[in-house]
C-alpha cells in the first residue's frame, strides 16, 4: 500500500472544505483497481508515474485548499470587522500600490512553484521508452478490442474483443476477456478508434488516451504490482458509452507467458499484417 | 460623482409608450429588449433546470430508472448544457443586463442600432425553437434528440453517430444563437465605444460597462471560427464533405481544435459580464468605491486576451505533442493571475468599507468564495499531467459547475436582487433573497462538492449508469439538488410578492454607495431617457 499518511490528511483538508456534508466517521477509503463506496481520493497507484503524479496532485489540493481557506479567511474578516454597525464610516481607499504588486508577484511565484513538478511529471508522461509489450487498442461502440501482435518465436498474433460481463463483479466494471500484461514490464498501449471517438482510461494507472479514428494514439506504463484493474471509457460514444469497461490483469511473467500460449488458441489467429494494417 | 442634469421630469412627457404587440415584438427599446432577454432566460432556464432534475434523478442511483435508453439521457445532457450556456446565461448577462443597463451606465439614451437589438433578441428566440424542436427529431438510431455533449464532437455528431436530423436542428440551433450574439456585440461596441456621455473618457466608465465591452469582442472574435466548424460539420453531415472524417482525409482533432478555439472565449463570455456586476454590487453596499479600478478593468481585458489562446487545455488527451501540452499548461495558468487580482480587489473593497449585506451583498459575497474554489480546481485542471486522470470525469463537471453555476448563475441572482427595483419599481422582499440566496448556497455545494471526489474515485462523467461504488456521493449531490430547487421556488414568490406589494423603490433605493448613473433615474426609468445627455464631472467612476 503506497498511500501515505499525507495523503490521507489531504483528504480531511478537502473534507473540511466541504464539512456541510462529510460526517466525520466516514472511512477515507481508496480503491485499488476499482472505486471503492464513499471513496474521496484518487485510486491507489499501482504504476511509478501514478504515484509521482498523486504526489504532485496531493500538493496542488494543498495548494488549493489554502488558498481557498485564505480568500474565506480575508472575506469572514471583513464581514465581522467592516459591516455597518462596526464601522458606520467608510474609508475612501481605492489604491495602495505595494499591495496591488504582491497580489500580482506572489501568484506568479506560485504558480512556478506549481509549474515546476508540472512540466516535470508531463515530461515522463509522454516519454517514449522502449517497450516491452505492445499492445493495440481499438475502441468500437460499444467494446474493446485488443491485438497482439506478433513478436519474437511466434508469440502473440491474435486479436479478441473485451465486453462488458453482466455477470462478474465489480458491476459494469468487468469484461469477459480481459487484457492481460506482465508485471513490471513496460507495456506501450497504441490506441485507436474504430468509429466513434472513445477515451481509455486506467485511474490505477493515471491517466487515459483518447482513441480517435485516423489517429494512433500512444500510452505506456509499467504496473507494479500484481492485480486487476479496471477503468471506464472516458469520451462519450453513444448510447451505451456507460457499458465499455476496460479490464486490465497485470500478472506474473511465468503466468503472461502461459495466457498467451493459451490465448493463441483461443482467439483464432489473425493475418497479422493486414489485420493491424486495416486497423490503422 | 457622475451627475446627471435634473432632466427626469423632462423626459416624463415624452414617455409615450407603443400599444403591447408594438411594444413586445416589434422593439426598438433596451430597456425593453433587456426584459424580454431576462423574461426569455428565466423561461429557458426553467426548461434547462427541468433536464439538469432529470439527470439529477437518474443519477441518483446505480441502473435505470428513469431512462429506458441511455441515448436518451445523453439528450437530456447535451440539452442542459446547450440551455444553460446559450439560451440562460449568455441572454441573462448579456442581452439582459447588457441592455438595460450598459446606456444607463454610460449617460446614452438608447442602444446604438435599436432595430438591429430587436433581431438579435428573436435570433436567440429562434435559435432556441430549433434546439427545442431537435429534442423531437431522430438523433442516434432509435432515439430522439442530439446526445452529442454540448461540445457537439464529430464523429459521434457526424451521420456515423447521430444518423437523424436532430443533430442539424442543433446546429441550426447555434448558428441562429451566434448571429444573434454577433449582431448584438457589433451594438454593444458601436454603442459603448461612441455613445458614452460627454466626460466620460474610457477610464471612467463603469466597470460593468467594461466588461461587456471585452465580452462584446470575445463574441465577435470567437463566434465565427464556431459558426465556421459546424457548417464543415453540416456539409461533412450533408454533403459528402470529410472535414472531420479521416476516410477523406479529414480529421476529427481539428473540429475540437475549432470548437475550443470558440468555446474557451465563451466560459469568459458567461464570467465576464459577472465579474462587472459584482464590482458594482460590491462596492455600492461597501459604501466605498471600487478598489484598483484601472487593474480591475485591464484584468478583464487581460483575462480576455489570454483566453483566447489556451483553448486545447480542453484537449490534453488526444494526443498533443510534449511541446504543445507544455504551452498550454503555462498559458492556461497565466489566467490566474489577473483573476486573482480581480479576487483580491474585491476583498480590498470591502476591506475599510461599512458594508450593509442586502440579498444582493449576499450573492455577490457568496460568489466571490465560490468562484475560488472553482477558480483553484481550474488551476488543478490546467496541469496537463495531472488533467490525464482527471480529463472526463466528475471533477471537471464540479470545477464548470462551480464557475458557472455557483459563479456566473449567482451573480444573475445577484443582479435580479440589486437592479430589480431599478428594471420594474417594485420591491423583492429582502427576506426572500436571503432565504434564497442560504438555500441556494448549501444546496449547490451539497450538490457541487461531492463531485470532486466522484472524479478523484474515476467516475467518468456523461455516464447514465455507473458502478455500486458511486452510489454514495451521488445520492448526497442529488439531495443537494432539491435544496437548490426549493430555493429556486422561494425566488418565484418573492419576485411574486413583488408586484404585489404596494410599496415602490425610490431612484436610488440602496444609498450614497451607489454611483452609477442608473441611480440618477427613476424607478423604473422613464421610457426613454438622456434626452438631455449627463455631463460627467472630473472624478473616476465606478
Amino acid at each position: 500500500m503506497r498511500k501515505t499518511q499525507a495523503q490521507h490528511w489531504s483528504l480531511r483538508g478537502a473534507a473540511a472544505l466541504g464539512a456541510l456534508l462529510v460526517p466525520s466517521s466516514i472511512a477515507l477509503a481508496a480503491g485499488i483497481g476499482q472505486p471503492e463506496p464513499w471513496q474521496m481520493d484518487r485510486q491507489v497507484a499501482v504504476t511509478a508515474e501514478a504515484h509521482d503524479l498523486h504526489v504532485f496532485e496531493n500538493w496542488l489540493h494543498w495548494l488549493a485548499f489554502g488558498i481557498s481557506l485564505f480568500v474565506l479567511a480575508l472575506i469572514v474578516y471583513v464581514i465581522f470587522k467592516f459591516n455597518e454597525k462596526s464601522n458606520p464610516t467608510p474609508s475612501r481607499t481605492t489604491h495602495n500600490t505595494m499591495i496591488e504588486v504582491a497580489w500580482t508577484i506572489i501568484p506568479v511565484l506560485i504558480l512556478v512553484a506549481v509549474a515546476i513538478p508540472s512540466f516535470r511529471t508531463l515530461r515522463t508522461q509522454l516519454s517514449d521508452p522502449k517497450a516491452d509489450v505492445l499492445v493495440k487498442v481499438i475502441g468500437h461502440a460499444w467494446y474493446w478490442s485488443y491485438e497482439y501482435p506478433t513478436t519474437e518465436g511466434d508469440k502473440g498474433g491474435f486479436t479478441f474483443d473485451a465486453n462488458l460481463d453482466d455477470e462478474k463483479q465489480p458491476k459494469l466494471l468487468a469484461t469477459d476477456n480481459d487484457m492481460v500484461v506482465p508485471v513490471g514490464k513496460i507495456v506501450k498501449v497504441q490506441v485507436t478508434s474504430g468509429d466513434v471517438i472513445h477515451s481509455w482510461a486506467m485511474p490505477s494507472f493515471g491517466g487515459k488516451i483518447d482513441a480517435i479514428p485516423g489517429r494512433l494514439n500512444q500510452w505506456w506504463f509499467r504496473a507494479d504490482r500484481e492485480g486487476t484493474y479496471h477503468g471506464q471509457c472516458s469520451e462519450l460514444c453513444g448510447a451505451r458509452h456507460a457499458y465499455m469497461p476496460i479490464t486490465v490483469r497485470v500478472v506474473s511473467e511465468q503466468a503472461y507467458a502461459e495466457w498467451l500460449t493459451e490465448a493463441k488458441t483461443k482467439f483464432a489467429a489473425i493475418d497479422n499484417g493486414s489485420r493491424l494494417a486495416d486497423a490503422r | 460623482m457622475a451627475t446627471a442634469a435634473a432632466h427626469a421630469g423632462h423626459d416624463a412627457h415624452d414617455d409615450h409608450k407603443p400599444s403591447f404587440f408594438a411594444r413586445w415584438f416589434l422593439s426598438t427599446n433596451h430597456k425593453d429588449i433587456g426584459t424580454l432577454y431576462l423574461v426569455f432566460a428565466f423561461m429557458a432556464g426553467t426548461i434547462g433546470a427541468f433536464l439538469s432534475f432529470g439527470i439529477r434523478m437518474e443519477m441518483e442511483e446505480p441502473g435505470l430508472q428513469y431512462f429506458s435508453n441511455p441515448a436518451t439521457y445523453n439528450v437530456f445532457v447535451t440539452g442542459h448544457g446547450l440551455i444553460m450556456v446559450f439560451f440562460m446565461v449568455m441572454p441573462a448577462l448579456i442581452g439582459g443586463f447588457g441592455n438595460w443597463f450598459v446606456p444607463l451606465m454610460i449617460g446614452a439614451p438608447d442602444m446604438a442600432f435599436p432595430r438591429m437589438n430587436n433581431i438579435s433578441f428573436w435570433l436567440t428566440v429562434s435559435g432556441f425553437a430549433c434546439l427545442v424542436c431537435s429534442l423531437f427529431v431522430e438523433g442516434s438510431p432509435g432515439a430522439s434528440g442530439a446526445g452529442t455533449g454540448w461540445t457537439v464532437y464529430p464523429p459521434l455528431s457526424s451521420s456515423a453517430g447521430h444518423p437523424g436530423p436532430a443533430v442539424d436542428f442543433a446546429i441550426f440551433s447555434l448558428h441562429l444563437a451566434g448571429a444573434g450574439s454577433i449582431l448584438g456585440a457589433i451594438n454593444f461596441i458601436t454603442t459603448i465605444l461612441n455613445m458614452r456621455a460627454p466626460g466620460m473618457t474610457l477610464h471612467k466608465m463603469p466597470l460593468f460597462a467594461w466588461a461587456e465591452l471585452v465580452t462584446a469582442f470575445l463574441l465577435l472574435l470567437s463566434l465565427p471560427v464556431l459558426a465556421g466548424a459546424i457548417t464543415m460539420l453540416l456539409t461533412d453531415r450533408n454533403f459528402g464533405t470529410t472535414f472531420f472524417d479521416p476516410a477523406g482525409g479529414g480529421d476529427p482533432v481539428l473540429y475540437q481544435h475549432l470548437f475550443w478555439f470558440f468555446g474557451h472565449p465563451e466560459v469568459y463570455v458567461m464570467i465576464l459580464p459577472a465579474f462587472g456586476i459584482v464590482s458594482h454590487i460590491i462596492a455600492t453596499f461597501s459604501r466605498k468605491p471600487v478598489f484598483g479600478y484601472l487593474a480591475m478593468a485591464y484584468a478583464m481585458v487581460a483575462i480576455g486576451v489570454v483566453g483566447f489562446v489556451v483553448w486545447a487545455h480542453h484537449m490534453y488527451t488526444v494526443g498533443l505533442s510534449l511541446q504543445t501540452q507544455s504551452y498550454f499548461v503555462f498559458a492556461t495558468m497565466v489566467i490566474a493571475v489577473p483573476t486573482g487580482v480581480k479576487i483580491f480587489s474585491w476583498i480590498a473593497t470591502m476591506w475599510g468599507g461599512s458594508i450593509r449585506f442586502t440579498a444582493a451583498m449576499h450573492w455577490a459575497v457568496g460568489f466571490i468564495f465560490l468562484f475560488t474554489v472553482g477558480g483553484v480546481t481550474g488551476v488543478v485542471l490546467a496541469n496537463s499531467a495531472v488533467d490525464k486522470y482527471l480529463h472526463d470525469t466528475y471533477y471537471v463537471v464540479a470545477h464548470f459547475h462551480y464557475v458557472l453555476s455557483l459563479g456566473a448563475v449567482f451573480i444573475i441572482f445577484a443582479g435580479v436582487y440589486y437592479w430589480f427595483p431599478k428594471m420594474t419599481g417594485h420591491i423583492i422582499p429582502e427576506w426572500a433573497g436571503k432565504l434564497h440566496f442560504w438555500l441556494a448556497f448549501v444546496g449547490a455545494n451539497i450538490l457541487f462538492f461531492p463531485m470532486h471526489f466522484l472524479g478523484l474515485a474515476g467516475m467518468p462523467r456523461r455516464y447514465a449508469d455507473y458502478p455500486e461504488a458511486f452510489a454514495g456521493w451521488h445520492k448526497v449531490a442529488t439531495l443537494g439538488g432539491h435544496v437548490f430547487a426549493l430555493g429556486m421556488v422561494v425566488f418565484v414568490i418573492g419576485i411574486v410578492l413583488a408586484f404585489r406589494s404596494k410599496t415602490r423603490a425610490a431612484d436610488n433605493p440602496w444609498g450614497e454607495g451607489a454611483t452609477t448613473l442608473e441611480w440618477t433615474l427613476s424607478s423604473p426609468p422613464p421610457f426613454h431617457q438622456f434626452e438631455t445627455l449627463p455631463k460627467i464631472v472630473d472624478e473616476p467612476a465606478h
